[in-house]
Protein backbone atom coordinates (compact mmCIF):
# COMPACT_ATOMS: atom_id res chain seq x y z
CA UNK A 1 0.00 0.00 0.00
CA UNK A 2 0.87 3.18 -0.84
CA UNK A 3 2.36 5.35 2.08
CA UNK A 4 2.69 9.07 1.77
CA UNK A 5 3.65 12.37 4.34
CA UNK A 6 1.60 15.12 4.58
CA UNK A 7 3.92 18.47 4.36
CA UNK A 8 1.58 20.50 6.06
CA UNK A 9 0.66 18.33 9.29
CA UNK A 10 3.49 16.03 9.42
CA UNK A 11 1.31 12.50 9.51
CA UNK A 12 2.71 9.68 7.56
CA UNK A 13 0.04 7.32 6.58
CA UNK A 14 -1.69 4.99 4.15
CA UNK A 15 -3.10 5.79 0.85
CA UNK A 16 -6.84 5.42 2.02
CA UNK A 17 -6.08 8.82 4.21
CA UNK A 18 -5.74 10.50 1.22
CA UNK A 19 -7.28 11.74 -2.29
CA UNK A 20 -5.29 12.03 -5.39
CA UNK A 21 -5.68 14.85 -7.09
CA UNK A 22 -3.80 14.66 -10.83
CA UNK A 23 -1.03 15.96 -12.22
CA UNK A 24 1.06 19.06 -10.50
CA UNK A 25 2.61 21.94 -11.44
CA UNK A 26 0.08 22.35 -14.68
CA UNK A 27 1.23 25.28 -16.60
CA UNK A 28 -2.51 27.43 -16.90
CA UNK A 29 -3.58 29.05 -20.04
CA UNK A 30 -6.54 31.53 -19.98
CA UNK A 31 -8.94 32.63 -22.21
CA UNK A 32 -6.28 34.44 -23.97
CA UNK A 33 -4.17 31.81 -24.99
CA UNK A 34 -4.07 29.48 -28.60
CA UNK A 35 -6.56 26.69 -28.99
CA UNK A 36 -3.90 23.88 -28.78
CA UNK A 37 -2.11 25.62 -25.80
CA UNK A 38 -5.19 26.19 -24.08
CA UNK A 39 -6.41 22.20 -24.94
CA UNK A 40 -3.36 21.21 -23.90
CA UNK A 41 -4.03 22.48 -20.37
CA UNK A 42 -7.33 21.20 -19.84
CA UNK A 43 -6.81 18.00 -21.12
CA UNK A 44 -2.73 16.79 -21.95
CA UNK A 45 -1.48 14.85 -19.66
CA UNK A 46 2.94 13.44 -19.17
CA UNK A 47 1.20 10.40 -17.41
CA UNK A 48 4.80 9.30 -17.35
CA UNK A 49 6.06 5.36 -16.66
CA UNK A 50 8.44 6.69 -13.62
CA UNK A 51 8.93 9.88 -12.05
CA UNK A 52 5.60 11.61 -12.02
CA UNK A 53 4.71 14.55 -9.92
CA UNK A 54 1.78 15.03 -8.56
CA UNK A 55 -1.24 16.45 -6.34
CA UNK A 56 -2.85 15.01 -3.32
CA UNK A 57 -5.13 16.00 -0.26
CA UNK A 58 -4.76 15.01 3.16
CA UNK A 59 -8.57 14.57 2.82
CA UNK A 60 -9.50 12.45 5.83
CA UNK A 61 -6.64 14.42 8.20
CA UNK A 62 -5.60 18.23 7.93
CA UNK A 63 -7.30 18.67 4.80
CA UNK A 64 -4.62 20.30 2.94
CA UNK A 65 -3.40 20.24 -0.33
CA UNK A 66 0.41 19.10 -0.96
CA UNK A 67 2.00 17.76 -3.89
CA UNK A 68 4.15 14.40 -4.47
CA UNK A 69 7.30 13.46 -6.38
CA UNK A 70 6.51 9.57 -6.69
CA UNK A 71 7.74 6.98 -9.48
CA UNK A 72 4.72 5.35 -11.08
CA UNK A 73 6.40 2.16 -12.10
CA UNK A 74 7.35 1.19 -8.47
CA UNK A 75 5.03 3.73 -6.51
CA UNK A 76 8.45 4.95 -4.54
CA UNK A 77 7.71 8.49 -3.07
CA UNK A 78 10.57 10.33 -3.94
CA UNK A 79 9.21 13.12 -1.18
CA UNK A 80 6.50 15.88 -0.58
CA UNK A 81 6.04 18.96 -0.73
CA UNK A 82 3.82 21.81 0.06
CA UNK A 83 1.51 22.67 -2.67
CA UNK A 84 2.54 26.72 -2.68
CA UNK A 85 5.21 26.15 -5.19
CA UNK A 86 5.46 26.25 -9.15
CA UNK A 87 8.47 23.80 -9.71
CA UNK A 88 9.63 20.84 -7.52
CA UNK A 89 11.60 21.93 -4.91
CA UNK A 90 16.02 21.43 -5.04
CA UNK A 91 15.75 18.85 -2.72
CA UNK A 92 13.17 16.48 -3.70
CA UNK A 93 14.89 17.15 -7.21
CA UNK A 94 18.25 16.01 -5.94
CA UNK A 95 16.87 12.87 -4.35
CA UNK A 96 14.98 11.75 -7.70
CA UNK A 97 18.79 12.01 -9.55
CA UNK A 98 20.10 9.92 -7.02
CA UNK A 99 17.89 7.19 -7.20
CA UNK A 100 17.22 7.83 -11.01
CA UNK A 101 20.45 8.57 -12.29
CA UNK A 102 18.60 8.14 -15.89
CA UNK A 103 15.41 10.82 -15.12
CA UNK A 104 15.52 13.35 -17.52
CA UNK A 105 14.93 16.23 -14.73
CA UNK A 106 11.96 18.44 -14.38
CA UNK A 107 10.40 19.23 -17.94
CA UNK B 1 -3.37 -23.77 -41.54
CA UNK B 2 -5.37 -26.42 -41.19
CA UNK B 3 -9.30 -25.92 -39.78
CA UNK B 4 -9.98 -27.14 -36.48
CA UNK B 5 -13.68 -29.08 -36.51
CA UNK B 6 -14.60 -32.44 -35.45
CA UNK B 7 -13.41 -34.37 -37.88
CA UNK B 8 -10.05 -33.20 -36.67
CA UNK B 9 -10.21 -33.78 -33.05
CA UNK B 10 -11.37 -37.70 -34.72
CA UNK B 11 -8.19 -37.43 -36.74
CA UNK B 12 -5.89 -36.51 -34.17
CA UNK B 13 -7.64 -38.65 -31.16
CA UNK B 14 -6.51 -41.83 -33.69
CA UNK B 15 -2.90 -40.51 -33.98
CA UNK B 16 -2.05 -39.81 -30.72
CA UNK B 17 -2.49 -35.91 -30.75
CA UNK B 18 0.73 -35.80 -33.28
CA UNK B 19 -0.65 -33.31 -35.99
CA UNK B 20 -1.85 -30.28 -34.33
CA UNK B 21 0.31 -27.39 -35.50
CA UNK B 22 1.46 -24.28 -33.62
CA UNK B 23 -1.53 -21.70 -33.42
CA UNK B 24 0.47 -19.05 -34.66
CA UNK B 25 4.37 -18.50 -36.10
CA UNK B 26 7.03 -16.75 -34.33
CA UNK B 27 9.25 -15.13 -37.13
CA UNK B 28 12.18 -12.71 -36.91
CA UNK B 29 10.76 -9.36 -38.13
CA UNK B 30 11.52 -8.04 -41.47
CA UNK B 31 13.31 -5.06 -42.91
CA UNK B 32 9.86 -3.43 -43.82
CA UNK B 33 6.20 -3.36 -43.36
CA UNK B 34 3.28 -1.60 -45.18
CA UNK B 35 1.50 -1.67 -40.98
CA UNK B 36 2.83 -1.99 -38.35
CA UNK B 37 0.93 -2.25 -35.21
CA UNK B 38 2.04 -2.37 -31.97
CA UNK B 39 0.33 -4.50 -29.03
CA UNK B 40 -0.65 -7.84 -29.53
CA UNK B 41 -3.35 -7.37 -27.30
CA UNK B 42 -7.29 -8.07 -28.51
CA UNK B 43 -7.35 -4.60 -30.02
CA UNK B 44 -4.27 -5.12 -31.65
CA UNK B 45 -4.62 -8.53 -33.39
CA UNK B 46 -8.30 -7.62 -34.56
CA UNK B 47 -7.00 -3.98 -36.04
CA UNK B 48 -4.17 -6.54 -37.68
CA UNK B 49 -6.91 -8.91 -38.25
CA UNK B 50 -9.50 -7.07 -40.21
CA UNK B 51 -6.96 -4.71 -41.97
CA UNK B 52 -6.30 -8.30 -44.15
CA UNK B 53 -9.56 -9.52 -43.91
CA UNK B 54 -11.85 -6.89 -45.18
CA UNK B 55 -9.05 -4.19 -46.80
CA UNK B 56 -6.62 -6.58 -48.05
CA UNK B 57 -4.12 -5.21 -46.12
CA UNK B 58 -1.67 -8.11 -45.26
CA UNK B 59 1.62 -6.92 -45.02
CA UNK B 60 1.39 -6.46 -41.45
CA UNK B 61 3.71 -6.92 -38.52
CA UNK B 62 2.06 -6.90 -34.61
CA UNK B 63 4.79 -6.01 -32.24
CA UNK B 64 4.73 -6.95 -28.77
CA UNK B 65 6.80 -6.37 -25.77
CA UNK B 66 5.78 -9.27 -23.60
CA UNK B 67 3.72 -11.90 -24.46
CA UNK B 68 0.52 -11.97 -26.99
CA UNK B 69 -2.51 -11.28 -24.58
CA UNK B 70 -0.83 -10.79 -21.63
CA UNK B 71 -1.32 -7.24 -21.04
CA UNK B 72 -5.40 -6.06 -20.24
CA UNK B 73 -7.05 -9.00 -22.67
CA UNK B 74 -5.76 -11.40 -20.30
CA UNK B 75 -6.38 -9.33 -16.87
CA UNK B 76 -10.32 -8.28 -17.70
CA UNK B 77 -13.36 -10.05 -16.20
CA UNK B 78 -14.42 -10.83 -20.10
CA UNK B 79 -17.87 -8.73 -19.88
CA UNK B 80 -19.43 -8.06 -22.80
CA UNK B 81 -22.43 -5.38 -23.50
CA UNK B 82 -23.20 -2.31 -25.81
CA UNK B 83 -25.97 -0.60 -23.66
CA UNK B 84 -24.25 2.80 -23.49
CA UNK B 85 -25.92 6.24 -23.59
CA UNK B 86 -24.36 8.12 -26.36
CA UNK B 87 -25.05 7.08 -30.42
CA UNK B 88 -21.54 7.19 -31.11
CA UNK B 89 -20.30 4.24 -28.11
CA UNK B 90 -23.59 2.70 -28.78
CA UNK B 91 -22.48 1.90 -32.30
CA UNK B 92 -18.99 0.71 -31.99
CA UNK B 93 -20.09 -1.55 -29.22
CA UNK B 94 -23.20 -3.13 -30.49
CA UNK B 95 -20.91 -3.72 -33.92
CA UNK B 96 -18.60 -5.32 -31.49
CA UNK B 97 -21.07 -7.30 -29.86
CA UNK B 98 -22.42 -8.63 -32.60
CA UNK B 99 -19.05 -9.53 -34.36
CA UNK B 100 -18.79 -11.60 -30.92
CA UNK B 101 -21.35 -13.54 -31.78
CA UNK B 102 -20.31 -15.27 -35.33
CA UNK B 103 -16.49 -14.53 -34.15
CA UNK B 104 -15.73 -18.46 -33.45
CA UNK B 105 -17.10 -19.29 -37.06
CA UNK B 106 -15.09 -16.35 -38.50
CA UNK B 107 -12.41 -17.46 -37.02
CA UNK B 108 -12.27 -20.97 -36.87
CA UNK B 109 -11.16 -20.66 -32.97
CA UNK B 110 -14.00 -21.31 -30.24
CA UNK B 111 -14.17 -17.86 -28.14
CA UNK B 112 -16.73 -19.71 -26.31
CA UNK B 113 -18.60 -16.39 -26.46
CA UNK B 114 -21.65 -17.00 -24.25
CA UNK B 115 -24.89 -14.72 -24.15
CA UNK B 116 -26.22 -15.77 -21.03
CA UNK B 117 -27.67 -11.91 -20.30
CA UNK B 118 -26.52 -8.84 -18.23
CA UNK B 119 -27.54 -7.03 -15.48
CA UNK B 120 -26.98 -3.88 -14.29
CA UNK B 121 -28.59 -3.11 -10.93
CA UNK B 122 -30.49 0.16 -9.71
CA UNK B 123 -30.25 1.15 -6.41
CA UNK B 124 -30.93 4.00 -5.81
CA UNK B 125 -33.76 6.44 -7.41
CA UNK B 126 -30.83 8.27 -9.00
CA UNK B 127 -29.76 5.38 -10.53
CA UNK B 128 -32.83 3.89 -11.81
CA UNK B 129 -33.95 6.82 -13.57
CA UNK B 130 -30.03 7.15 -15.47
CA UNK B 131 -31.03 3.18 -16.39
CA UNK B 132 -34.25 4.05 -17.77
CA UNK B 133 -32.94 6.95 -19.73
CA UNK B 134 -30.06 4.41 -21.16
CA UNK B 135 -33.08 1.73 -22.05
CA UNK B 136 -35.23 4.69 -23.80
CA UNK B 137 -31.87 5.92 -25.83
CA UNK B 138 -30.96 2.35 -26.66
CA UNK B 139 -34.65 1.39 -27.73
CA UNK B 140 -33.91 4.40 -30.48
CA UNK B 141 -30.33 2.80 -31.18
CA UNK B 142 -31.92 -0.25 -31.90
CA UNK B 143 -29.58 -1.94 -29.42
CA UNK B 144 -32.12 -4.59 -27.41
CA UNK B 145 -32.21 -3.89 -23.90
CA UNK B 146 -35.16 -3.39 -21.05
CA UNK B 147 -36.02 -2.21 -17.69
CA UNK B 148 -36.94 -5.05 -15.29
CA UNK B 149 -38.21 -5.16 -12.06
CA UNK B 150 -37.17 -6.54 -8.64
CA UNK B 151 -39.28 -9.47 -8.97
CA UNK B 152 -37.73 -10.29 -12.59
CA UNK B 153 -34.38 -9.88 -11.02
CA UNK B 154 -34.68 -12.39 -8.20
CA UNK B 155 -35.82 -14.69 -10.78
CA UNK B 156 -32.82 -14.02 -13.29
CA UNK B 157 -30.46 -14.26 -10.34
CA UNK B 158 -32.10 -16.39 -6.97
CA UNK B 159 -28.81 -15.53 -5.03
CA UNK B 160 -28.96 -12.03 -5.09
CA UNK B 161 -30.44 -10.25 -1.67
CA UNK B 162 -32.45 -7.65 -3.62
CA UNK B 163 -33.55 -6.51 0.41
CA UNK B 164 -30.43 -5.05 1.33
CA UNK B 165 -30.93 -2.61 4.06
CA UNK B 166 -29.29 0.08 2.40
CA UNK B 167 -29.31 -0.26 -0.83
CA UNK B 168 -32.16 -2.61 -2.22
CA UNK B 169 -32.48 -3.50 -5.30
CA UNK B 170 -35.28 -1.47 -7.38
CA UNK B 171 -34.67 -3.04 -10.77
CA UNK B 172 -32.15 -3.31 -13.48
CA UNK B 173 -30.98 -2.75 -17.14
CA UNK B 174 -31.38 -5.94 -18.38
CA UNK B 175 -29.37 -6.58 -21.84
CA UNK B 176 -30.01 -10.47 -22.98
CA UNK B 177 -27.64 -10.66 -25.65
CA UNK B 178 -24.88 -9.70 -23.14
CA UNK B 179 -22.46 -12.11 -21.78
CA UNK B 180 -19.04 -12.88 -21.75
CA UNK B 181 -15.87 -14.79 -24.04
CA UNK B 182 -12.77 -16.30 -23.42
CA UNK B 183 -10.73 -13.55 -22.86
CA UNK B 184 -7.31 -15.17 -24.30
CA UNK B 185 -9.07 -17.36 -26.49
CA UNK B 186 -10.03 -13.87 -28.46
CA UNK B 187 -6.38 -12.77 -28.89
CA UNK B 188 -5.30 -16.51 -29.71
CA UNK B 189 -7.90 -16.81 -32.43
CA UNK B 190 -6.94 -13.20 -34.00
CA UNK B 191 -3.54 -14.07 -33.82
CA UNK B 192 -3.86 -17.42 -35.53
CA UNK B 193 -6.00 -15.78 -38.36
CA UNK B 194 -3.49 -13.03 -38.60
CA UNK B 195 -0.58 -15.18 -39.00
CA UNK B 196 -2.54 -17.78 -41.59
CA UNK B 197 -3.09 -14.68 -43.70
CA UNK B 198 0.34 -14.15 -43.27
CA UNK B 199 1.09 -11.11 -40.99
CA UNK B 200 3.83 -11.17 -38.75
CA UNK B 201 3.51 -11.48 -34.91
CA UNK B 202 6.44 -10.42 -33.34
CA UNK B 203 6.85 -11.16 -29.31
CA UNK B 204 9.42 -10.19 -26.72
CA UNK B 205 10.04 -7.07 -29.22
CA UNK B 206 10.28 -3.74 -27.24
CA UNK B 207 9.13 -0.51 -29.12
CA UNK B 208 12.12 2.05 -28.44
CA UNK B 209 11.89 4.48 -30.49
CA UNK B 210 9.55 6.05 -33.06
CA UNK B 211 11.33 7.27 -36.52
CA UNK B 212 10.11 10.17 -38.67
CA UNK B 213 11.30 12.35 -41.54
CA UNK B 214 9.25 15.69 -42.44
CA UNK B 215 6.23 14.97 -40.16
CA UNK B 216 5.77 11.59 -41.05
CA UNK B 217 6.34 8.27 -39.61
CA UNK B 218 8.98 5.81 -41.20
CA UNK B 219 9.43 3.05 -39.03
CA UNK B 220 10.25 2.38 -34.73
CA UNK B 221 13.54 1.02 -33.13
CA UNK B 222 12.98 -1.97 -31.23
CA UNK B 223 14.93 -4.58 -29.03
CA UNK B 224 15.01 -6.63 -32.41
CA UNK B 225 16.50 -4.01 -34.93
CA UNK B 226 14.91 -1.23 -37.18
CA UNK B 227 11.24 -1.77 -38.80
CA UNK B 228 10.22 0.59 -41.42
CA UNK B 229 6.64 1.21 -41.97
CA UNK B 230 4.48 3.45 -44.03
CA UNK B 231 1.51 3.28 -41.05
CA UNK B 232 1.99 2.64 -37.39
CA UNK B 233 -1.02 1.95 -35.25
CA UNK B 234 -0.27 2.47 -31.43
CA UNK B 235 -2.54 -0.31 -29.35
CA UNK B 236 -1.23 -0.36 -26.39
CA UNK B 237 -3.99 0.65 -23.92
CA UNK B 238 -1.60 1.49 -20.55
CA UNK B 239 1.43 2.80 -22.09
CA UNK B 240 -0.16 5.05 -24.92
CA UNK B 241 0.80 8.00 -23.25
CA UNK B 242 4.81 6.53 -23.12
CA UNK B 243 4.73 5.43 -26.90
CA UNK B 244 2.99 8.84 -27.90
CA UNK B 245 6.01 10.51 -26.07
CA UNK B 246 8.47 8.59 -28.15
CA UNK B 247 6.36 10.01 -30.96
CA UNK B 248 6.85 13.21 -29.87
CA UNK B 249 2.91 14.10 -28.37
CA UNK B 250 0.76 13.85 -25.26
CA UNK B 251 -2.53 12.65 -25.12
CA UNK B 252 -5.16 13.19 -22.99
CA UNK B 253 -4.52 9.90 -20.95
CA UNK B 254 -4.43 9.15 -17.56
CA UNK B 255 -3.04 5.48 -16.54
CA UNK B 256 -4.47 4.10 -13.63
CA UNK B 257 -4.32 0.26 -12.15
CA UNK B 258 -7.91 -1.81 -12.38
CA UNK B 259 -7.95 -5.07 -10.36
CA UNK B 260 -9.88 -8.19 -10.52
CA UNK B 261 -10.46 -11.17 -8.72
CA UNK B 262 -11.80 -14.74 -8.80
CA UNK B 263 -13.00 -16.90 -6.07
CA UNK B 264 -12.27 -20.91 -5.55
CA UNK B 265 -14.56 -23.06 -8.22
CA UNK B 266 -17.97 -23.97 -6.82
CA UNK B 267 -21.26 -25.22 -8.84
CA UNK B 268 -23.09 -23.54 -10.80
CA UNK B 269 -25.19 -20.77 -8.94
CA UNK B 270 -25.66 -17.74 -11.15
CA UNK B 271 -26.05 -18.09 -15.16
CA UNK B 272 -25.99 -14.12 -16.04
CA UNK B 273 -24.04 -11.35 -15.19
CA UNK B 274 -24.63 -8.79 -12.74
CA UNK B 275 -22.88 -5.19 -12.33
CA UNK B 276 -23.96 -2.93 -9.24
CA UNK B 277 -22.43 0.13 -9.51
CA UNK B 278 -23.81 2.33 -6.75
CA UNK B 279 -21.90 -0.16 -3.90
CA UNK B 280 -18.65 -0.76 -6.66
CA UNK B 281 -18.83 -4.39 -7.79
CA UNK B 282 -19.83 -6.88 -10.37
CA UNK B 283 -19.40 -10.69 -10.93
CA UNK B 284 -20.49 -13.62 -12.91
CA UNK B 285 -19.75 -16.80 -12.60
CA UNK B 286 -17.48 -18.57 -15.27
CA UNK B 287 -17.39 -21.96 -16.87
CA UNK B 288 -15.00 -23.38 -14.40
CA UNK B 289 -17.26 -22.44 -11.67
CA UNK B 290 -15.18 -19.35 -10.46
CA UNK B 291 -16.77 -16.18 -9.46
CA UNK B 292 -15.03 -13.47 -11.35
CA UNK B 293 -15.02 -10.17 -9.81
CA UNK B 294 -13.99 -6.62 -10.22
CA UNK B 295 -14.51 -3.10 -8.89
CA UNK B 296 -13.49 0.36 -8.97
CA UNK B 297 -10.28 1.76 -10.40
CA UNK B 298 -6.99 3.48 -8.46
CA UNK B 299 -7.48 7.26 -8.85
CA UNK B 300 -3.58 7.78 -9.10
CA UNK B 301 -0.96 7.16 -11.93
CA UNK B 302 0.27 3.88 -11.62
CA UNK B 303 1.93 0.91 -14.29
CA UNK B 304 2.62 -1.29 -11.74
CA UNK B 305 -0.07 -3.62 -12.86
CA UNK B 306 -1.13 -4.31 -9.06
CA UNK B 307 -3.66 -2.43 -7.29
CA UNK B 308 -4.45 -0.99 -3.70
CA UNK B 309 -5.50 -3.83 -1.03
CA UNK B 310 -8.66 -1.40 -0.19
CA UNK B 311 -10.31 -1.76 -3.41
CA UNK B 312 -10.27 -5.59 -3.29
CA UNK B 313 -11.92 -5.15 0.09
CA UNK B 314 -14.26 -2.51 -0.19
CA UNK B 315 -15.94 -4.62 -3.62
CA UNK B 316 -15.65 -7.67 -1.81
CA UNK B 317 -17.72 -6.05 1.03
CA UNK B 318 -20.10 -4.74 -1.11
CA UNK B 319 -20.69 -7.96 -2.75
CA UNK B 320 -21.24 -9.82 0.26
CA UNK B 321 -23.82 -7.72 1.00
CA UNK B 322 -25.49 -8.32 -2.63
CA UNK B 323 -24.79 -11.99 -2.72
CA UNK B 324 -24.94 -13.62 1.20
CA UNK B 325 -24.11 -16.62 -0.51
CA UNK B 326 -20.37 -15.73 -1.69
CA UNK B 327 -19.53 -14.87 2.16
CA UNK B 328 -17.63 -18.25 3.31
CA UNK B 329 -15.75 -18.28 -0.56
CA UNK B 330 -12.05 -18.33 -0.76
CA UNK B 331 -10.57 -16.33 -3.27
CA UNK B 332 -7.74 -17.79 -5.23
CA UNK B 333 -6.18 -15.24 -7.18
CA UNK B 334 -5.89 -11.81 -8.09
CA UNK B 335 -4.41 -9.25 -10.77
CA UNK B 336 -4.44 -5.77 -11.70
CA UNK B 337 -4.09 -4.37 -14.76
CA UNK B 338 -3.20 -0.77 -16.45
CA UNK B 339 -6.03 1.33 -17.70
CA UNK B 340 -5.94 4.16 -20.22
CA UNK B 341 -8.35 6.66 -19.00
CA UNK B 342 -9.49 9.72 -20.79
CA UNK B 343 -11.38 12.41 -19.45
CA UNK B 344 -14.98 11.51 -20.74
CA UNK B 345 -14.69 7.51 -20.41
CA UNK B 346 -14.81 7.08 -24.00
CA UNK B 347 -12.00 5.80 -26.33
CA UNK B 348 -9.70 7.33 -28.98
CA UNK B 349 -9.77 6.21 -32.66
CA UNK B 350 -7.42 8.83 -34.42
CA UNK B 351 -4.88 10.19 -36.59
CA UNK B 352 -1.89 12.08 -35.22
CA UNK B 353 0.13 14.91 -35.46
CA UNK B 354 2.37 12.56 -36.92
CA UNK B 355 1.39 12.36 -40.67
CA UNK B 356 1.33 7.97 -40.79
CA UNK B 357 0.68 7.21 -36.76
CA UNK B 358 -2.78 6.42 -35.27
CA UNK B 359 -3.78 5.68 -31.90
CA UNK B 360 -6.41 2.98 -30.78
CA UNK B 361 -6.90 3.68 -26.81
CA UNK B 362 -8.78 5.43 -23.97
CA UNK B 363 -10.64 2.07 -23.78
CA UNK B 364 -10.33 2.28 -20.09
CA UNK B 365 -11.72 0.04 -17.84
CA UNK B 366 -14.12 -1.58 -20.36
CA UNK B 367 -11.57 -2.65 -23.69
CA UNK B 368 -12.35 -6.28 -23.65
CA UNK B 369 -16.55 -6.02 -25.15
CA UNK B 370 -15.17 -3.50 -27.88
CA UNK B 371 -12.74 -5.95 -29.44
CA UNK B 372 -14.00 -6.72 -32.86
CA UNK B 373 -15.64 -3.44 -33.45
CA UNK B 374 -12.53 -1.65 -32.35
CA UNK B 375 -10.21 -3.52 -34.37
CA UNK B 376 -12.96 -3.29 -37.37
CA UNK B 377 -13.43 0.35 -37.10
CA UNK B 378 -9.29 0.78 -36.86
CA UNK B 379 -8.49 -1.39 -39.61
CA UNK B 380 -10.89 1.16 -41.89
CA UNK B 381 -9.44 3.90 -40.29
CA UNK B 382 -5.93 2.96 -41.30
CA UNK B 383 -7.08 1.59 -44.70
CA UNK B 384 -8.87 4.46 -45.69
CA UNK B 385 -8.25 7.31 -43.75
CA UNK B 386 -11.82 7.63 -42.15
CA UNK B 387 -14.26 5.38 -40.33
CA UNK B 388 -17.85 6.54 -39.85
CA UNK B 389 -17.73 3.85 -36.67
CA UNK B 390 -14.44 5.77 -35.09
CA UNK B 391 -15.51 8.95 -36.44
CA UNK B 392 -16.32 10.87 -33.35
CA UNK B 393 -13.73 9.27 -31.18
CA UNK B 394 -10.91 11.26 -32.57
CA UNK B 395 -8.18 13.61 -30.96
CA UNK B 396 -9.71 17.03 -31.80
CA UNK B 397 -12.98 16.50 -29.77
CA UNK B 398 -11.14 17.67 -26.89
CA UNK B 399 -10.00 20.72 -28.53
CA UNK B 400 -14.02 20.84 -30.10
CA UNK B 401 -15.45 19.78 -26.61
CA UNK B 402 -17.35 17.17 -28.90
CA UNK B 403 -17.22 14.80 -25.51
CA UNK B 404 -19.03 11.43 -25.36
CA UNK B 405 -19.92 11.25 -21.97
CA UNK B 406 -19.56 7.91 -20.40
CA UNK B 407 -18.33 8.46 -17.44
CA UNK B 408 -21.89 9.14 -15.66
CA UNK B 409 -23.88 6.76 -17.85
CA UNK B 410 -21.57 4.12 -16.68
CA UNK B 411 -20.89 4.45 -13.09
CA UNK B 412 -17.58 2.84 -11.79
CA UNK B 413 -18.20 -0.86 -13.02
CA UNK B 414 -17.61 -0.77 -16.87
Amino acid sequence: MLTLTCPCCGVTAEETEFAPGGEAHPKRFGPDSSDADFEGYLFARANPKGVHFERWRHAYGCGKWFLAARCTATLEVFGTYPAQTTAPPADVIKKIKTKRPEWEGYK
Amino acid sequence: MKRYSMFAVAREAMRYHAGWERAWRSPEPKKRYKVIVVGAGGHGLATAYYLGKVHGITDVAVIEKGWLGGGNTGRNTTIIRSNYLQDPSAAIYEKARSLYEGLSQDLNYNVMFSPRGLLMLGQTEHEVRGYQRTVHANRLQGIATEWIGPERVKELVPILNIDGPRYPVLGALYQARGGTARHDAVAWGYARACSNMGMDIIQQCEVTGISQNAGKVTGITTSKGEIGCENLAIVVAGHSSVMAEMGGFRLPIESVALQAWVSEPIKPCMDVVVMANTVHGYMSQSDKGEMVIGGGTDGFNNYTQRGSWHHVEETTRALVETFPIISRLKMLRQWGGIVDMTGDRSPILSKTPVEGIFVNCGWGTGGFKAIPGSGFAMAELIARGHSPLAAEFNLDRFKEGRFIDESVAAGVAH
